[in-house]
């Protein structure tokens, strides 16, 4: 069994989905059945992030090992088991996803309206999806999981957001689907030569570099479009726009993590050599994608759609520390999306604070908002500069370890992510002084009342993590050492290896 | 003589005359009656086949092992859905009468005697015993123009379709001196001594078959057959009739012609890939509903035959569980598509779905979860026969078809995804009326079905491979 004593991680996959079911139970006039929805959603989330706590004090920081591990008889003669466990790379975002559900959950408490039944069962459905994602040690297990979260927030976008729904949630599902299929392919063929696609299993089968090279392309098609990189990023900033609040703090928080942990998971460990031979070209792209689209950024008149291409920027400097493959790198990869699932899901919140308030996210139409909202001003301010990477914050350590790595690499494209760090400076600031500074020229913004006592509380965690992994970024590196450090020894092992039968 | 072989097939028969002698006596109007004593056979027979013993009939003319046992529990589950379905809207739309449970009774059994045929001779009586009574009941709705032209359409591309296949069965029997499916594999067991002549008249039967699969490119007669014959015989005809054609054509390409693979393969690739293109790219601009879930099914033949396709033992396993998943959840979407009626009337274009989420919630979540289970998206059923099909081109090394299928099954996506949109984002067109018992236990049967089925997928995974072991010796 496991360290929790029982099956801690599929508890954490499936209550979310038990309490979807009881939700659409509910019975009665829409208006109670809308505040029970909201209840039960709440406690349901604030349960299972009760229970993800056990992952935080009980994991075994020393063991680079899959741990709370679990395994049931599923399609034992294909070599298929429903098989679940954490390392230190998956850990945190187990625990990331279970955190940012209640303070969506929290978040949408009055903004959402219409249909409150169903928002909160698509919630919890894609909390079942992100967190079985995170936790799955099987391919297939993993790919269903993977693919299971288009349909919630499809639906989360298409319903519940913007003028322009239809297009972006078609577009954000399209996309992605046409990136998974591939990966799917590339998943059976493993299957087929490995026999298996137990995780564990697949990482001691070794496969032809000739191989490698496709295997690798067909996992780029989809992890890339996931996280996204340039030039696949283009859904991600429709789907925000138009996608509501609380969809966007998951969408950056949780699901534009999949893609680089795919990376982290997959690519690297399984495919050592094509992963090797593609580094430079990552490098490229992300350098592109930090500089490119923090210059887009830089122009943007829609306050979503600047946080959309600043997330873009942030992976971009994800992509580069994974690839570096050193332990500089990686952990700084890890800790960077662990703190861009923090402080960009605040940002977002941020926009939804003044949306929900004058219903636009145009940067034109506010103005002086510091003066009315002095305390939401500090909170904006706070995160602003968390994901300027202010030391102290949380932006911080993460993006100092990826260009450290960088340099060791390569000192130009350690330089052109110090160009991203610039830009980002830039454009965040530019944006924060449009919005909090200057004179109030619309009459209508000085009526705004300041934070409620729920919103204070949607982004106390919030602030507490962006300051804590600021302060003391050891608490969380920590997790991730050992398993780090163990996928940086079986990488150089591999390559080295194949360099001694080279010669 | 082993008549118990064949007791399904018996039952069935004895059960239709006795149903036709039912209707026809008493002067009131029986249908209800017959339609429920319909299902009752179906399900006698199901239990039956079920534990029907192994071996060879009727001078080897008809066979019973797993492979049959699989497919006519299959056959016999759509069927009986299928006159489920029919109950209400029959009587609403004053189709309510007693023939037409006793054509879907002898339509069945014509599946029945296909799936289990050893011999083309079986084989062809079975498939005329199963068109002549849909050519039927497709034109049931007699005072209706539309359902009259689908039944004379269907009439005579079926009719084209039975003379190819019936040449082709002659080149065969000239070539190989017989019409016994072992004979014929003995005949063949040197595929280096296979005539041209004999290539040709395979050939000829596989074109009858897809005429009756409807993949392309002899699938014309589908759209229009499908628009027109009235619902709930459009959800028979894209149940049970596919997955028993399919079987037959696994059975035939398996066993006589197996070990031909070389020859049928390429055949069946390019029939597989036009059927998935033609059927992802050909539905988008559809109006109509059902017209729509005729393109769909014509997709979803191209996927199913990807497993034909690699002519392996995974393959044939993959094709089975892609019939299997899609007849369940084919009834289901089937079910949703029979309850569209707005005041009295039946509505059959896609915009009529408009707001369902807002008027009929669970309608709504059912047709979505067919929607995105058709789209092959995980966890629903739809993606797990997708998988199984797709891991045996892989292994086959068949990767045209594979990158093909998979790009195609994102295209078909955008007209799935197009339905929900339709139910969940747009304004409420108006309520639905409210809809039968029997039509919401089809949907909900289904729906769970189709959302459980990761749960739990090894007992249908072993029945097909059990019946893959059965087919291919």
């Amino acid at each position: 069994m496991n360290a929790a004593g029982f099956p801690l991680l599929s508890l954490l996959t499936f209550l979310p989905l038990a309490g979807a079911i009881f939700i659409l139970t509910l019975k009665g006039e829409d208006k109670v059945v809308a505040d029970n929805a909201r209840w039960a959603a709440l406690w349901t989330s604030l349960i299972v992030f009760a229970l993800s706590l056990i992952l935080w004090f009980r994991f075994d920081k020393t063991d680079p090992g899959f741990q709370f591990v679990e395994r049931l008889d599923w399609l034992t003669d294909f070599g298929i088991s429903y098989h679940m466990g954490v390392d230190g790379i998956s850990v945190l975002f187990v625990l990331l996803s279970t955190l940012l559900t209640p303070i969506c959950v929290l978040a949408s408490w009055d903004a959402i309206q219409t249909r409150v039944r169903e928002y909160m069962v698509a919630f919890l459905v894609l909390e079942t999806m992100m967190v079985g994602m995170f936790a799955a040690l099987d391919f297939i297990v993993f790919y269903v999981f993977f693919e299971g979260v288009l349909i919630p927030m499809f639906l989360i976008i298409g319903v519940w957001g913007g003028k322009r729904r239809v297009y972006a949630s078609f577009k954000f599902f399209l996309y992605t689907l046409l990136g998974s299929v591939l990966m799917l392919l590339a998943i059976l063929l493993l299957w087929y030569r490995a026999g298996t696609t137990d995780i564990p299993a697949l990482f001691q089968h070794a496969i032809p570099p000739a191989v490698q090279t496709w295997i690798f392309l067909a996992f780029f098609a989809s992890f890339a479009v996931k996280v996204p990189m340039w030039p696949f990023h283009t859904w991600l900033p429709d789907a925000h726009v138009e996608a509501p609040t609380a969809g966007s703090v998951i969408l950056a928080g949780v699901l534009l993590k999949m893609g680089a942990y795919g990376f982290l998971r997959f690519s690297l460990p399984l495919l050592p050599h094509a992963s090797a031979d593609f580094a430079p070209a990552i490098y490229v792209l992300s350098i592109v994608a930090v500089v490119y689209t923090s210059l887009v950024a830089l122009a943007q008149e829609d306050m979503k759609k600047l946080i959309a291409y600043s997330s873009v920027a942030h992976m971009g400097i994800v992509t580069l520390g994974i690839f570096t493959f050193n332990v500089q790198g990686l952990s700084g990869a890890l800790f960077t999306m662990l703190s861009h699932g923090v402080v960009s899901g605040a940002l977002f919140l941020c926009v939804g604070v003044l949306y929900d308030r004058v219903h636009s996210r145009e940067i034109a139409r506010y103005g002086g908002v510091a003066k009315i909202m002095p305390s939401y001003a500090v909170i904006f301010m706070l995160f602003t500069m968390a994901s300027v990477g202010l030391p102290g914050l949380a932006g911080f350590p993460g993006e100092l370890l990826v260009i450290v790595a960088a340099w060791k690499v390569n000192p130009t494209v350690a330089f052109g992510a110090a160009l991203g760090m610039i830009l980002g400076a830039a454009y965040m600031l530019y944006l924060y002084k449009r919005v909090a500074f200057g004179r109030i020229t619309k009459d209508d913004l000085r009526g705004l009342l300041d934070m409620s006592p729920r919103e204070h509380l949607v982004f106390a965690p919030l602030i507490l993590l962006a300051i804590w992994m600021g302060v003391s970024p050891q608490t969380f590196l920590s997790f991730f050492e050992a398993s780090v450090t163990a996928l940086v020894v079986r990488h150089e092992a591999a390559l080295g290896a194949a360099r001694l039968a080279g010669m | 003589m082993n008549w118990i072989l064949a007791l399904p097939e018996l039952v069935l028969a004895l059960s239709g005359l006795a149903i036709l002698g039912i209707g026809v006596l008493p002067k009131r109007n029986t249908h209800f009656a017959c339609a429920m004593a319909a299902v009752g056979a179906f399900l006698l027979a199901a239990a039956l086949a079920i534990g029907a013993p192994e071996g060879s009939a009727f001078g080897g003319q008809i066979v019973s092992d797993a492979f049959t046992r699989f497919a006519k529990v299959l056959i016999l589950i759509g069927a009986a859905a299928g006159v489920v379905l029919s109950l209400d809207y029959n009587a609403r739309e004053g189709l309510d009468r007693f023939e037409y449970p006793v054509l879907l009774v002898f339509a069945t059994l014509g599946m029945l005697v296909m799936v289990s045929a050893n011999d083309l001779m079986s084989l062809y009586i079975g498939l005329e015993l199963l068109s002549l009574s849909l050519y039927v009941v497709a034109a049931f709705n007699r005072d209706d123009e539309r359902s009259a032209e689908a039944g004379l359409k269907y009439f005579v591309l079926g009719a084209l379709a039975s003379g190819l296949l019936l040449y082709g069965s002659s080149l065969t029997y000239g070539f190989t001196g017989t019409t016994n499916f072992d004979r014929i594999a003995d005949a063949l067991s040197d595929p280096s001594k296979a005539s041209s002549g004999l290539v040709v008249g395979m050939v000829f039967v596989i074109v009858g078959l897809a005429f009756k699969v409807s993949a392309v490119p002899f699938h014309m007669w589908t759209p229009d057959v499908y628009e027109g014959a009235p619902t709930p015989v459009t959800a028979f005809f894209a149940a049970a009739p596919k997955v028993a054609a399919i079987g037959l054509f696994a059975r035939v390409l398996g066993g006589p012609f197996g070990d031909l693979a070389g020859q049928w393969q390429q055949v069946i690739v390019l029939i597989s890939l036009l059927s998935m293109v033609l059927g992802a790219f050909a539905a988008i601009g559809q109006s109509n509903i059902k017209r729509l879930m005729a393109y769909s099914s014509i997709g979803h033949v191209g996927y199913a035959l990807v497993g034909l396709a690699a002519a392996s033992e995974a393959g044939m396993r993959g094709l089975l569980v892609y019939m299997a998943i899609y007849l369940l959840m084919n009834l289901g979407a089937f079910a949703v598509l029979v309850a569209m009626r707005r005041q009295g009337r039946a509505v059959e274009r896609v915009e009529d779905l408009a707001g369902l989420a807002r008027t009929d919630l669970s309608m709504a979540v059912w047709m979505a979860i067919f929607m995105f289970s058709m789209a092959g998206i995980p966890p629903l059923a739809g993606f797990f026969g997708k998988m199984f099909v797709f891991k045996a081109a892989i292994d086959a090394g068949l990767w045209t078809l594979a990158i093909v299928g998979v790009l195609s099954s994102v295209v078909s996506a955008f007209y799935y995804l197009r339905i929900v949109k339709v139910m969940f984002f747009d304004e409420p067109a108006g309520a639905l009326d409210p809809r039968p018992a029997s039509v919401s236990f089809v949907m909900a049967a289904s729906g769970v079905f189709t959302t459980l089925f990761f749960l739990y997928p090894a007992p249908l995974v072993a029945a097909a491979q059990a019946a893959v072991a059965a087919l291919l010796g």
